[in-house]
């Protein structure tokens, strides 16, 4: 468990990281870099797997197997969509021999 | 295990971490997803292993479930986030996000509800959630079960919205009086979660945050969207991180944080780059206050070119910068004007793309859109990069744009663009502006660019445009 002080550190650290890592960011990837952190966050998908297989009442199990079907929905099509934009990006010396017309 | 599991989450945090800082340069994104990926998967791995999990007392049901909902849940977004259109990726990101945020709710309602029960069958019979949880989970547990919920229904609100499913902009008279009293009430039932065991106050609490997330997101304008949802991208990962210290979970912790804060800066950064404060995204509704201004009196005529002239013009010229924005797109002439490019190349021509930070949907948006149609990065040029390259620019071709290119911006402060900074093409030799219509933009407000000396207008649909200009060079 986190707990007390460690965990204001781990929150504060993190955010941080996050500030860090954005403040750099060229304007031309900020819609896969939203996409991109909007698949961080579909770690939910661990928290919600736990919040499932600790259940114990039908009505807790309904409750968590929503919520691993969201969170799996945010962690695929995160990656799916980002993972389809950046595929995209490539530099005019690839391109002179692939393209057509 | 235990360590094993905590090891793996380690890792996952570490990738997670790292894919993003690749993410932030075109030259290394592509591995920076693959890397997050990765994290992801032995994250998800690692959780099967949980002893939380294997030691529960209907562990082969809730396993067999879990596995059900992720094909399920997974299987849907895959087939959906290969489908879609690269033009509607802005909600399809809302989507994703609002079932983040969706998913850090249920988490709360799972965990409220078992404490609320324990709490009522406890023996002194007067025992509270946070007697069960402790104050500091109790607290983030029900902060995070709120922000979820407003980024669920927010954000579904924010693609039915962008996916032209729903179009008013107004439920309710006096709006944000109603929010803000709405949000109130809400903060008190979770408040009164804190202090009771009743099962009603979770439940109630819960429809008020879900109508609260709605009453929020309608009054938004469309052209504010963007703002929203990467809003509602920051607060999804703050709860996340929220639910990560109710279940003691490292990963979803670091990860959630990150994408809070990064999550936050982007959204400043995007409401800047739109000239506009987040607050008065959400407290203003755009349009209202610009589309009432407007016409004040369209000084000159527009005059039209032909694309055999354009053609010429182009053709000739040492330098050739275009002005995409997302009427190229829906009007599907980004191909064409790829071709047109190689063909102006070919013939010696140095051709630039000058895209705006808000240009598409979504900043950003619009370079996507020109990736697609094969364009490399490094001809793609920023704002900041380009405007002083329009003094040496032969032609300036504006297609599909509007409100970025227009001069008023800088020049009238009664404009409501007064102080959005724009592409400044009026600098060039000469303007050719790709137009559908004589109409105005966005916004709403007249653009005296296409009034400008310099300025020739070629009235027409994008892509017919575009073919046009493409035989027309070809003749030369």
């Amino acid at each position: 468990m986190i707990e007390g002080l460690a965990a204001i550190y781990i929150f504060m650290l993190a955010g941080f990281t996050g500030y860090e890592i954005i403040s750099k960011v060229p304007v031309i990837l900020h819609t896969p870099l939203m996409s991109g952190s909007n698949f961080v966050h579909g770690i939910v998908l661990v928290g919600a797997m736990v919040a499932l297989g600790i259940a114990e009442t039908t009505a807790q199990q309904a409750i968590g197997f929503i919520a691993v079907l969201l969170g799996a929905g945010n962690a695929v099509g995160g990656y799916v969509v980002t993972e389809r934009m950046l595929e995209m990006f490539r530099p005019s010396d690839k391109k002179a021999k692939g393209e057509d017309s | 295990m235990e360590t094993l599991i905590q090891a793996a989450y380690l890792i996952a945090a570490a990738l997670f971490i790292l894919g993003l800082k690749q993410m932030s340069s075109p030259v290394t994104a592509r591995r920076g997803i693959l890397w997050a990926g990765a994290g992801m998967v032995l994250a998800t791995l690692a959780t099967f292993m949980s002893p939380q999990i294997l030691d529960s007392d209907q562990v082969s049901v809730n396993i067999g479930l879990i596995i059900i909902a992720i094909a399920l849940g997974g299987g849907y977004a895959w087939y959906s986030g290969k489908k879609v259109a690269m033009t509607d990726m802005p909600q399809m990101i809302a989507m994703y996000n609002g079932m983040g945020g969706g998913a850090a709710a249920a988490i709360a309602a799972v965990e409220l509800i078992k404490a609320s029960n324990e709490a009522a069958h406890d023996v002194t019979g007067s025992s509270t959630v946070a007697d069960m949880l402790g104050a500091d989970v109790a607290v983030l547990g029900i902060l995070g079960a709120i922000i979820g919920t407003i980024s669920f229904s927010g954000s579904i609100i924010a693609w039915a919205k962008l996916d032209g499913r729903l179009n008013r902009s107004k439920l309710l008279p006096m709006q944000h009086v109603i929010n803000a009293l709405l949000a109130i009430v809400t903060l008190g039932f979770g408040v009164a979660i804190y202090f009771t065991n009743s099962l009603d106050t979770i439940i109630i609490f819960y429809l008020l945050a879900l109508v609260l997330g709605v009453f929020i997101t309608v009054p938004v304008g469309g052209a504010d969207m963007p703002v929203i949802i990467s809003l509602f991208n920051a607060l999804t990962g703050l709860a996340v991180g929220f639910e990560g210290y109710v279940l003691g979970n490292a990963a979803m912790i670091i990860a959630g944080i990150v994408v809070g804060s990064a999550g936050s800066l982007l959204t400043q950064l995007m409401a800047k780059a739109m000239n506009r404060s987040v607050a008065n995204v959400f407290f203003a509704g755009v349009g209202t206050d610009a589309a009432a201004v407007s016409s004040d009196g369209s000084e000159g005529v527009m005059k039209e070119i032909q694309a055999q002239d354009a053609g010429i013009l182009m053709s000739f010229a040492s330098q050739v910068v275009i002005i995409p924005g997302y009427g190229m797109a829906v009007a599907q002439a980004q191909h064409k004007i790829w071709e047109l490019t190689q063909i102006l190349t070919e013939k010696g021509v140095n051709v630039k793309f000058a895209i705006h930070p808000v240009a598409g949907r979504m900043p950003g948006h619009m370079n996507v859109l020109l990736a697609e149609a094969g364009v490399p990065y490094d001809m793609i040029y920023d704002m900041e990069d380009i405007n002083a390259d329009f003094k040496n620019t032969t032609v300036a071709l504006v297609i599909g744009a509007n409100d970025v290119v227009n001069p008023s911006a800088k020049s009238d402060s009664t404009s409501p663009l007064f102080g959005m900074p724009i592409l400044d093409a009026i600098d060039s030799d000469n303007v050719i502006v790709i137009k559908r219509g004589r109409g105005t933009g966005f916004s709403g407000v007249e653009n005296p660019l296409f009034f400008a000396d310099n300025t020739k207008m070629l009235f027409g649909d994008g892509q017919k445009a575009a073919s046009e200009l493409i035989q027309a060079v070809k003749e030369l």
